[in-house]
């Protein structure tokens, strides 16, 4: 589990996991906090945020090192071995303990005990993907599957935890400013070809704007109307003020939500939609590729509307009248002519069968309980697997004398990300906000647990309460962010941007503590003893 | 009752901390902090650890006085056991208090079937006069020398404190004497045989004999001799020998040894385990306390053969926690045969590997049935598991284990010396060997006995003085709690595992509790039947329930109601505990009790001096 608290953000893939770990399935958790689901791990080991491709390379080189490379594997179905040898060969386990803070033998253990293991998955989620090297995170971590052929078997590989049970489906529909339904490349011209023909329309021929070059365009000039589905940008974009700034500059804001969130405040129109869940016929594609019906159990309340025939009327009105009502399975149906890892699901299909795994391209295919089989195939038809040199590049806030202290925001088990969806849910374990710090900070910054402080960063200043956590590691502070309405985090993470994925660096900002000055009386002033 | 969350009670105490570490030294805590970068912890660790719960409770109890919230706390961060399944396991057990300490002694008195016809009600009010913190006991297996009683210290250990003589109603403990024994930490000395010097005795041959805390002496009378042997002869010889000597369980069960090691040895699966059941709790018996007190080294002997004959690596040797005399004599023989090279990683120079854990229960009598003992050693509550599967597969650990009582593991040691077909000369055909008996109630010189399959329920009466003058038998409880009553009728009645069964009635482990004329067998059958309501654990309803009414049911006999009011009821109870329990303790629950409504025994309330009342 390598940047990942599963036990808190994905509880129920993590009860699957600890029936592996019951069952003696050795478990390594890398991540700057002993987590709660480090604490489930046979070891942990704390590394300096941002630090993880230093890291992963420091592993690959031991494993290297210690001929521990599966060379068929290398040999037949990856390229680009020889350069990727010499390029890890200065990341010595002691130049990667000094990066990365973790012990020598600890980093050699992982490296040997992932090499020689029959079966090894490498989990990951934000922990690696929120840095502005979040792609490069990720593909040092597969150049590891690589050297060791843990990928495309059984039982090994390489698994990234998806945050709702149903991300995964919104990018297999093309929900992607570069790929169109079923991951289709949209600056491909066959497959636009395909798609027009079926459409009966003429796509755009180059890629679109991921989220962040969005704002970017909205501070242009260059959009002037969004019409937002699903999303709550005001509480979940890094430097929250200025996203609410380009929205509020928006000419027109459209907002199509099951809650009124605080983006929807801003709109000019608000569609009140049917929750996916319970409301709404459909499927959903779960973290390991398997689509599942969804169905209604109860009619959505008050104006609220199916989804579809919301996006339909819209068209409607826009002057398109041949979507007409297609009921959810005709649009499924729809999609599997022109999305082939669809083509063979049908919803009987998927109901008889509890949900089928894509890539399911005919009728009689059984789905794909895992990807990249194809590397196992001797010769390798298509494409061989590159790995890839990638650069340690430490986190663009750096600290300073003047902000000493790396934050990280975390998640907590009962809430969820800017909390539109569980705000409503009363938690007996929900405590509000609190930024948590080591107990050797709390002592330096004379700060004790329960305190109010401010705490600032490039972007801005917050007041917190200060909980003074134990074994923290020193410098380190983390909070969730799941009460923006009264603790907006997002006003002072970092602004930096991983330009490859377009996702902002929320797992390292650089901030500085300081006491409020206390008035008797004042509730700040208020502290509970340590 | 604690607030069941890390960190939510108070601190622990330094003394509980140490006694904590103490108890899990040699594993060290589930968490190592190897550096503020670098923890080892996991599930690994976790379960490792987890059977040393037990230990470290005791030791915890044994420390403060109490399994304080603190305490529990603190072990349960150290083993990462979840509080609330800590405190679940903590309250199982009667020897373990939750309440802090009102006096450094808890003087627990035997108010049990025996010990209630020699004045424990009289002793009970009497140390309670005297300031003692003082609780009923169940049975605490010192029948033929009771009243008994246990005293639980702080920061000390335990006594066992009864009248040294033991039996004769002439001689009755005084709460004077329970006193000066508290005073000087002095346990009453063993019992003496009233067979030694006899030629006939085969396991109890070296009690009394040898100094039980010299392995020198020991092997000076002929012991680990059967260990070379069995070296010699290899495991399968050894298992062979146990099937063709027809020795069979020595628990109550009678499973043939041979046949269930056997069974052990042929699992592929490693590792195996060896258990000695030592949780010696029937009411009325006490037979392996008298060997282990006695002859502990034996045991010891026998488990080691037993161990190396069935493939295991591991022994554990399980004593009920009302026995620190024989704890602690096994403890220290357990450290000599290490010394000397007769445990540990090469078994006598022979290349084997074999280990003994001594664990002791905490006053459950529940985990005398084997699931509940793994159970208990597991660090679980001592509650017994569904059969199948059995322990030969899925024993302690979910490992295959070989699980036998002390009585039968001894004998082991002379079916080796002397082979199989030898050993079963001795006794009946079909219940090859000798047999120990626990004789008490009235009979002139109570204890342990050891004659050949074969004699009759007179015979062994007589062997103990017989009924002492004035009296006269009325009936004898034969097995234990878990068996039943037999009156004058069946005084001839020999005592094999084929004539008793014939009978309908069971061995058990050996109990012949003898009552008279005048004794109140209203209130001895109540007493059993509270035993049975108090010692169920309560895990399936038949006998959760079942035993509750049982009680009721006796308890108006007491008073009043009589029995052809509540025939029926019983009867009804009887059937739905021994169809639907899921272990022996609800199955057996209500055999003693129809006994007794069959001999007549509960026919009114009778004027006797003999209850506890």
């Amino acid at each position: 589990m390598w940047g990942s608290n599963a036990r808190n953000a994905h509880p129920i893939f993590f009860h699957h996991a600890l029936r592996g770990v019951n069952n003696g399935a050795r478990m390594w958790t890398v991540d700057p906090r002993r987590t709660g689901t480090a604490k489930f791990a046979d070891h942990w080991l704390g590394l300096n945020v941002g630090t993880d491709i230093a890291l992963a390379n420091g592993v690959a080189r031991e494993i290297v090192a210690s001929g521990l490379q599966n060379e068929e594997f290398i040999a037949n179905s990856t390229t680009g071995y020889e350069e990727f040898v010499a390029f890890v060969e200065p990341w010595t386990l002691e130049r990667t303990s000094e990066v990365t803070g973790v012990p020598v033998g600890a980093i050699r253990d992982l490296a040997h005990a992932y090499a020689t293991a029959g079966k090894a998955q490498i989990c990951w989620t934000l922990g690696i993907t929120e840095h502005h090297t979040g792609v490069d995170n990720v593909q040092s971590l597969c150049n590891l599957s690589l050297l060791t052929g843990h990928v495309g078997r059984w039982g090994s590989g390489l698994v990234p935890l998806r945050g709702q049970n149903n991300v995964q489906g919104g990018g297999d529909m093309g929900a992607l400013p570069n790929k169109l339904t079923g991951f289709q490349d949209v600056e491909d011209n066959e497959v636009r070809a395909k798609f027009e023909a079926a459409w009966d329309c003429t796509i755009p021929s180059t890629n679109g704007w991921n989220l962040t070059q969005m704002f970017e365009a909205m501070g242009r000039g260059e959009i002037k109307a969004i019409y937002c589905i699903g999303e709550n940008p005001v509480d979940s974009e890094a430097d929250a003020t200025h996203a609410r700034a380009m929205l509020e500059g928006l000419d027109t804001l459209v907002v199509q939500d099951v809650f009124m969130t605080r983006t929807a405040e801003l709109a000019d129109v608000v569609f009140p939609a049917a929750l996916g869940w319970a409301e709404s016929d459909g499927t959903a594609t779960n973290s390991e590729r398997r689509v599942q019906r969804v169905r209604a159990a109860v009619p959505p309340p008050g104006q609220a509307r199916q989804e579809v025939g919301i996006i339909n009327d819209l068209a409607a009105a826009m002057g398109d009248d041949d979507w007409g009502q297609p009921t959810p399975e005709e649009l499924w149906d729809e999609l599997r002519t022109v999305s082939p890892m669809h083509g063979g699901m049908s919803w009987a299909r998927i109901e008889a069968e509890g949900g089928i795994q894509w890539p399911c391209p005919t009728e009689d295919h059984p789905g794909s309980q895992f990807l990249h089989g194809r590397l196992w195939e001797r010769p390798v038809q298509g494409r061989l697997a590159p790995f890839s040199c990638v650069e340690d590049r430490p986190p663009l806030d750096v600290l300073t004398d003047e902000f000493p202290l790396r934050l990280t925001t975390v998640r907590a088990l009962d809430s969820y990300n800017t909390g539109v969806q569980t705000e409503h849910y009363s938690s007996p374990i929900r405590t509000g906000e609190a930024l948590s710090i080591s107990t050797v900070d709390a002592v330096a910054l004379g700060v004790v647990n329960g305190e109010r402080v401010t705490v600032s960063s490039r972007r801005g200043s917050i007041t917190m309460t200060v909980e003074v956590e134990e074994h923290l590691a020193v410098g380190l502070c983390h909070t969730t962010f799941h009460f923006p309405e009264t603790t907006d985090i997002n006003q002072i993470t970092s602004d930096a941007v991983d330009p490859k994925s377009g996702t902002a660096e929320f797992k390292a900002a650089a901030i500085r503590i300081d006491r409020l000055p206390v008035a008797a009386g004042q509730p700040g002033s208020v502290v509970q003893s340590a | 009752m604690p607030d069941l969350y890390f960190g939510a009670a108070d601190e622990a105490t330094e003394v509980e901390r140490a006694a904590v570490a103490e108890a899990i030294s040699g594993f060290g805590p589930v968490v190592i902090r190897e550096s503020e970068r670098l923890v080892h912890a996991g599930r690994s660790r976790t379960r490792e650890r987890r059977h040393l719960l037990l230990p470290v409770l005791h030791s915890l109890q044994r420390a403060s006085g109490w399994i304080s919230p603190g305490g529990l706390d603190h072990a349960c961060a150290e083993l990462e056991v979840p509080p609330a399944e800590a405190y679940g396991v903590a309250t199982f057990y009667h020897l373990f208090t939750h309440e802090p300490p009102t006096s450094a002694d808890t003087v627990h008195v035997c108010d049990d079937v025996a010990c209630r016809l020699f004045g424990a009600g009289k002793l009970i009010e009497d140390l309670r006069d005297n300031g003692h913190h003082v609780k009923a006991s169940p049975c605490l297996g010192q029948c033929e020398r009771g009243p008994a009683v246990l005293v639980q210290r702080t920061a000390g250990p335990d006594l066992t404190v009864t009248t040294v003589d033991g039996g004769s109603s002439t001689t009755t403990l005084t709460a004077r004497e329970v006193a000066v024994a508290i005073d000087g930490a002095s346990s009453t000395p063993s019992v003496t045989l009233h067979q030694a010097g006899s030629d006939q005795l085969r396991l109890l041959a070296r009690v009394g004999v040898v100094d039980p805390s010299s392995l020198k002496d020991y092997r000076a009378h002929g012991g680990y001799q059967a260990l070379a042997a069995s070296l010699t002869m290899g495991s399968d010889r050894v298992i062979e020998e146990i099937i063709a000597s027809g020795l069979s369980g020595r628990g109550g069960a009678a499973f043939p040894t041979g046949v269930k090691w056997r069974g052990v040895a042929d699992q592929e699966g490693r590792p195996h385990h060896l258990v000695c059941n030592a949780d010696e709790s029937e009411p009325g018996t006490f037979k392996d306390r008298v060997v282990m007190e006695g002859d502990p080294f034996s045991v010891i002997e026998a488990m080691t053969v037993a161990g190396i004959a069935v493939g295991a690596e591991q022994g554990w040797l399980y004593i009920r926690g009302e026995y620190p005399v024989a704890a602690a004599r096994l403890a220290h023989a357990i450290g000599e045969a290490c010394a000397a090279g007769l445990l540990g990683a090469d078994v006598a120079g022979s290349g084997r590997r074999f280990e003994i854990h001594l664990r002791s229960g905490a006053g459950a009598y529940i985990c005398g049935e084997e699931t509940s003992l793994f159970n208990s050693i597991e660090g679980f509550r001592g509650e017994p598991r569904n059969k199948p599967p059995f322990p030969t597969t899925h024993g302690l650990f979910g490992e295959p284990t070989a699980i036998n009582n002390v009585e039968t593991l001894i004998n082991v040691l002379h079916v080796v010396l002397m082979g199989g077909s030898a050993y079963a000369t001795a006794g009946t055909e079909r219940s090859p060997g000798t047999k120990l008996f626990c004789l008490s109630g009235r009979v002139a010189q109570p204890g342990t006995y050891e004659v050949e399959f074969g004699a009759t329920l007179r015979e062994m009466i007589d062997l103990a003085g017989g009924v002492p003058d004035g009296r006269e038998l009325r009936a004898v409880m034969l097995g234990g709690a878990a068996g039943s009553f037999v009156g004058p009728e069946s005084l001839d009645l020999p005592l094999t595992l084929e004539d008793t069964r014939a009978a309908g009635v069971s061995l058990g482990s050996g109990v012949i509790m003898v009552f008279d004329q005048d004794d109140n067998m209203v209130d001895s059958v109540r007493r059993i039947a509270e035993f049975f309501r108090d010692e169920s654990c309560g895990q399936c309803v038949p006998c959760r329930v079942g035993t509750v009414r049982q009680e009721e049911v006796l308890v108006r006999l007491g008073s009043g109601s009589t029995i052809d009011d509540e025939r029926d009821l019983l009867e009804d109870l009887a059937t739905v505990m021994k169809d639907a329990s899921i272990c022996g303790l609800g199955q057996t629950a209500s055999g003693a009790v129809l006994s007794a409504i069959e001999l007549g025994l509960l026919t009114g309330p009778k004027s006797g001096d003999g209850g506890g009342n």
